[in-house]
């Protein structure tokens, strides 16, 4: 059994925030906590979803396991180290981006900042060369590399930001809202490149996002954060399950049929066409898509069927309410 | 050797890609040469224009006040090329760049300077290494093996002593909301205070400057001492051999304050 990449048990942070206090002058300290006695563990080569709304804790949670921020109580220890005392062997060993924040230099050309941190990460030269090229490759950057920072897209830039993390191949990968605000193929590229290098080297991978599609193409686990607590630990589909979101069966009939209702675990929704095509939501704890169609087919004939997955953001929304 | 030097290489490789970033736009950094150039004559003409007057001026004449602003700004230029701009650590701090240096394998100090070389403050080292050899020339010094060691040892404690009065101004920066007017009155008024004989000081001055932030260490004794002159009461011109002890001293100063600086962007406000 391998050492867990990321343990962290009963961990708490609390940030003091300064409140004028009324009619005087001067302020008053009070407590907020941002994360409240937060368990979990992340074993080499998971790939894990780590979501929540803003401010429920996420960002710093990151800091804590990379070592900027200081716990003020529970246990991290990140590959094995502690990350506020080794903080330095532990930068050798992750990669991380911030979303918001980038470690490329403005004002002179890509190719530039892929030195000097093969330099900062003292890479010899075959070996940087050798993983500069790769990268650029991937990332389809060819064009890019001698063009100053500051001028590119911003997919163009969140691509650099993801090979300049990746560069000393690292064997954690912590990713911030890595597709805010990329299109729709940026977005795609991206995951490609992510699915293709875990496949190939088993990174570890903690993704936090507000984009569903992002969870359901990277991880195969996921961590709802919320008020600082752990809301959920597990996969994407049992998500669905534990807040009891709904699948919904769609058939096209052979002929107008009267509404569907009265199916035992299924409701009807809606009707389209005078009852050609007819939507039914059903609850996969209760009846299976299999055991509703074989009903539908006792009123009607079937002609033609399709299945609506759950709304992953409808999803985290649900939670979201239902600790509120 | 290789060791040492792939140690360095890291901030090697920042600090001359800081160099061809600002070379990549010659007509600005020109300007800012100038612009630094400009500071460091205006400083000086003032030492000139009250030296025009009087002649002589705690204890020391003209000759003699050249070596105390050239040898002091040599040291304080040389400084602030490297620590200058820690007086800018919440803006780092809001940009991110902070976080962005916890997450290299080198000392979050070390890749602060390096981070922010500034070549145009090159002019006011020049400007500063003129303004010496006026005065060891006009001064008539002959140059021996005590002269030389004690320029040596001056300048290397001096730029010492400035860079750790840097790196103390720095760390309040985390505790202090735009406090950069009031720390660089620390800096900036400390270079002053360095080009100045510091015989003129009132006690509690000659006190401070002398022991509490040492820069008559940088400029002032020194110069006692390569012209043979005894100094005031409390600050004997035989002290300037000890600038060593100076150095070390602001720099424990310096780390004590750095670290509670840390601590505080680690585990107080984020």
């Amino acid at each position: 059994m391998t050492d867990p990449m990321i343990e962290v048990k009963e961990l708490t942070r609390d940030f003091s925030v300064r409140r004028k206090s009324a009619g005087r002058l001067g302020s008053r300290r009070t407590a907020l906590r941002a994360i409240d006695h937060l368990s979990f563990t992340l074993a080499t080569g998971d790939a894990v979803g780590y979501i929540g709304a803003n401010g429920a804790g996420k960002s710093t949670t990151i800091k804590i396991i990379t070592g900027i921020l200081v716990p003020t109580a529970g246990v991290v220890r990140t590959c094995g180290l502690d990350p506020l005392r080794q903080r330095r062997e532990l930068a050798r060993r992750i990669g991380v981006v911030f979303g918001q924040r980038s470690q490329l230099w403005w004002d002179l050309p890509l190719a530039e900042s892929f030195d000097i941190l093969s330099a900062v990460h003292r890479l010899d030269r075959s070996t940087a060369r050798r993983r500069t090229a790769e990268l650029v490759d991937r990332l389809e950057m060819g064009e890019t590399l001698q063009t100053p920072v500051r001028q590119l897209s911003l997919g163009q830039r969140m691509r650099a930001e993801v090979a300049a993390a990746l560069l000393h191949s690292p064997e954690l990968v912590i990713l911030d809202e890595p597709t805010i605000g990329l299109d729709v193929l940026s977005k795609l590229r991206l995951r490609e490149f992510l699915i293709a290098e875990r496949a190939e080297r088993g990174t570890t991978l903690l993704l936090t996002t507000h984009d569903m599609g992002d969870i359901q193409r990277l991880c195969d686990r996921v961590l709802v954060v919320d008020h600082g607590k752990l809301a959920y630990d597990g996969s994407l589909p049992g998500l669905a399950r534990t807040v009891g979101a709904r699948r919904v069966l769609v058939v096209d009939l052979a002929e107008a049929a009267p509404d569907l209702v009265g199916l035992p675990g299924a409701q009807h929704l809606l009707s389209e066409g005078g009852g050609l095509r007819q939507r039914l939501a059903f609850d996969p704890e209760t009846t299976t898509a299999a055991a509703l169609l074989a009903q539908v087919s006792m009123r009607a004939t079937v002609r033609d069927l399709s299945i609506e997955e759950p709304a992953i953001e409808e999803v985290v929304r649900r939670i979201y309410e239902s600790t509120r | 050797m290789s060791r040492t030097r792939r140690r360095f290489d890291p901030y090697l490789a920042v600090i001359s890609s800081r160099i061809r970033a600002q070379r990549s736009y010659p007509v600005s950094f020109r300007l800012d040469m100038l612009g630094a150039l400009a500071v460091g004559v205006t400083e000086f003409a003032e030492v000139w224009v009250i030296f025009a007057k009087v002649g002589v001026l705690g204890g020391l004449n003209f000759h003699a006040i050249l070596l105390v602003f050239g040898l002091s700004n040599l040291a304080f230029s040389s400084a602030d090329m490297v620590a200058g701009h820690l007086d800018r650590i919440p803006e780092y701090i809001r940009q991110g760049t902070l976080d962005v240096f916890y997450l290299r394998p080198q000392s979050v100090l070390a890749q602060l300077m390096t981070s922010d070389f500034e070549l145009r403050r090159v002019a006011r080292i020049a400007f500063s290494g003129v303004i010496l050899s006026f005065g060891f020339a006009l001064g008539g010094i002959h140059w021996n093996v005590r002269v030389v060691a004690l320029v040596v040892l001056t300048y290397a404690c001096g730029v010492a002593i400035f860079a750790g009065i840097f790196v103390c101004a720095g760390s309040l920066q985390f505790f202090l909301i735009n406090g950069a007017e009031l720390t660089n009155s620390f800096t900036y008024g400390g270079s002053y205070a360095a080009s100045q004989p510091a015989s003129l000081f009132p006690n509690p001055l000659k006190l401070f400057f002398g022991y509490l932030a040492p820069v008559v260490f940088t400029g002032y004794l020194p110069t006692l001492a390569i012209l043979r002159l005894p100094g005031p009461a409390g600050l004997p011109s035989w002290l300037a051999w000890c600038s060593p002890l100076a150095a070390a001293w602001v720099w424990i100063l310096a780390s004590g304050l750095w670290r509670l600086g840390i601590r505080h962007y680690q585990g107080g406000g984020g």
